[in-house]
């Protein structure tokens, strides 16, 4: 399978699960990343700064129609809602859903509606239900899906909640969850043409 | 082709039918604004009225007047707030208020100035800075509804915590609660603070100039639309902006992807507040 994106959320506990997660991916790593974290609105230092110490990918803020590069992480920037549309990003002040602006569920869904069965889908950590219908939408559309399980979560509420909507095709311990990114994300290039 | 991937692309056909139609009936053209959260508000007003497929909405608002207001509501998100990202604000003051001190009259022009909270935080920041009375502020949106509520000024009680807050984190000196009246529901801003403020119903897309500005902020208004229409806006403001004006975005908008990099300087990085150079 050749996949194109993958998009991540995170709430409660999120900011330990993914320095795990990003830790894990190497500098070559050969998708873009979107990452929706729920958190205030004046969070002070930027999220991309606080991942940054702890990856080899470059992290930015994703800004109004930011082009989609591989091997690049976006974080939605605070109180906007983070949309893939084709080939870049577009955002979104609309109302807060589920009480979150970035909303998980929003990224999620344009990332199923832009990328079908091209889209990897990660839930983390987290006490609300923010997420579950977006990856479900991934998972209709033929996109890979994936939930922290819900044991090694901070809180296990979000990845649980998508886990019972029947969303879920991998549940993966936090730390085994790169790696299998990493398994998944290089699959498509035949043996012969890795240097 | 796969079955999602069929409806898709039906889906995709439907929707630029219908603004088309919108555009060539009504004179509203959305079909340049950018196409993954204009499709998420179709298919959200489609869930509200219980129709199944875009066809069915077309066919309520061309042969409906009042569904056409119905869709322009759903189409244009209107959220915001007073001193909404409050370091804007202070930005503002410090590096713009002074460039405009001197100036015999400030024209300020607020794009899609929604239900006017950025409106009247712009005319509190002026107030403070003594430059209130030679100010004329213009304010536009596309949307009818939203400016009659702008220009009563009348705001939920409710909001005031919150905008008190941004005003005291964008580090204004005075004292909020004396720029408007409060009875047990709302607060209502005092007419000194809306005297100076002109509201006209105005489309960025098909609407042109109509004067010549020191300051444009057009603030999250842009993001809906795609890039060829946000070069094509970028011209209109441009345009308008006197030699040396200011422009001010959302912080998350950028005029990277626009032919007008190279024509502005950075004022604030961050704040995203640019002055015309050339
Ligand atoms: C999210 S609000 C921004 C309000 C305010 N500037 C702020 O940043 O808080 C976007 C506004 O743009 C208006 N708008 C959308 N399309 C427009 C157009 N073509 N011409 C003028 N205004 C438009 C909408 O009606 C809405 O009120």
């Amino acid at each position: 399978m050749n996949y194109g994106i993958v998009v991540a959320g995170a709430s409660l506990g999120g900011l330990h699960a993914l320095r795990t997660l990003l830790q894990g991916l190497p500098k070559d790593f050969p998708l873009p990343v979107a990452i929706v974290q729920h958190r205030g609105k004046d969070s002070g230092e930027p999220l991309s700064t606080y991942l940054q110490s702890c990856s080899a990918l470059e992290i930015v803020e994703a800004e109004d129609k930011d082009k989609i590069v591989s091997g690049r992480v976006y974080v939605a920037p605070a109180d906007y809602h983070l949309l893939i549309e084709d080939g870049w990003f577009s955002l979104s002040t609309e109302p807060q859903v589920r009480y979150s602006r970035p909303s998980i569920d929003i990224l999620f869904e344009s990332a199923a509606y832009a990328y079908g069965k091209k889209a990897i889908g990660v839930l983390l950590t987290g006490a609300n239900q923010d997420g579950a219908a977006g990856l479900k939408k991934i998972k209709e559309r033929g996109g890979l899906t994936i939930a922290q399980d819900p044991v090694t979560a901070e809180c296990g509420v979000m990845p649980g909640s998508a886990i019972a909507a029947r969303a879920v095709d991998r549940v993966l311990p936090l730390e085994r969850i790169s790696g299998f990114l990493r398994e998944k994300a290089t699959r498509a290039i035949p043996q012969g043409e890795k240097i | 082709m796969d079955k999602e991937h069929a409806c898709d692309t039906v889906e995709k056909i439907e929707i630029q039918l219908f603004l088309e139609g919108v555009f060539r009936l009504y004179g509203y053209d959305f079909r340049d604004y950018a196409s993954a959260s204009m499709r998420r508000r179709i298919l959200q007003l489609m869930e509200i009225e219980k129709v199944s497929t875009v066809s069915e909405l077309q066919s309520m608002v061309l042969h409906h007047e009042k569904w056409m207001e119905r869709l322009l509501m759903a189409v244009s998100v209107n959220v915001t707030a007073m001193f909404r990202d409050p370091p804007f604000y202070t930005s503002f003051r410090e590096k713009v208020l002074p460039l405009l001190a001197s100036l015999p009259l400030i024209r300020i022009w607020h794009v899609g100035c929604s239900t006017g909270e950025e409106v009247y935080s712009m005319a509190i920041l002026l107030k403070e800075a003594g430059l209130y009375d030679k100010a004329k502020i213009y304010a536009t949106d596309i949307n009818e509804v939203v400016l009659n509520k702008a220009k009563n000024g009348i705001y939920p009680l409710s909001l005031m915590k919150e905008y008190t807050d941004n005003y005291i984190m964008a580090k204004c000196g005075g004292v909020f609660s004396q720029y408007y009246t409060a009875d047990d529901k709302n607060a209502v801003f005092n007419e000194g603070m809306r005297k100076k403020i002109i509201w006209a119903q105005h489309n960025l897309v098909t609407d042109s100039s109509f004067n010549e500005f020191d300051v444009i902020l057009c603030r999250n208004v842009m993001i809906y639309f795609n890039k060829s229409l946000q070069n094509k806006v970028h011209e209109l403001l441009y345009g308008s902006l006197k030699a040396n004006g200011i422009l001010g975005l959302g912080t998350a908008e950028t005029l990277r992807f626009t032919v007008f990099e190279n024509r502005y300087k950075e004022l604030d990085r961050k704040m995203k507040l640019f002055q015309k150079v050339m």
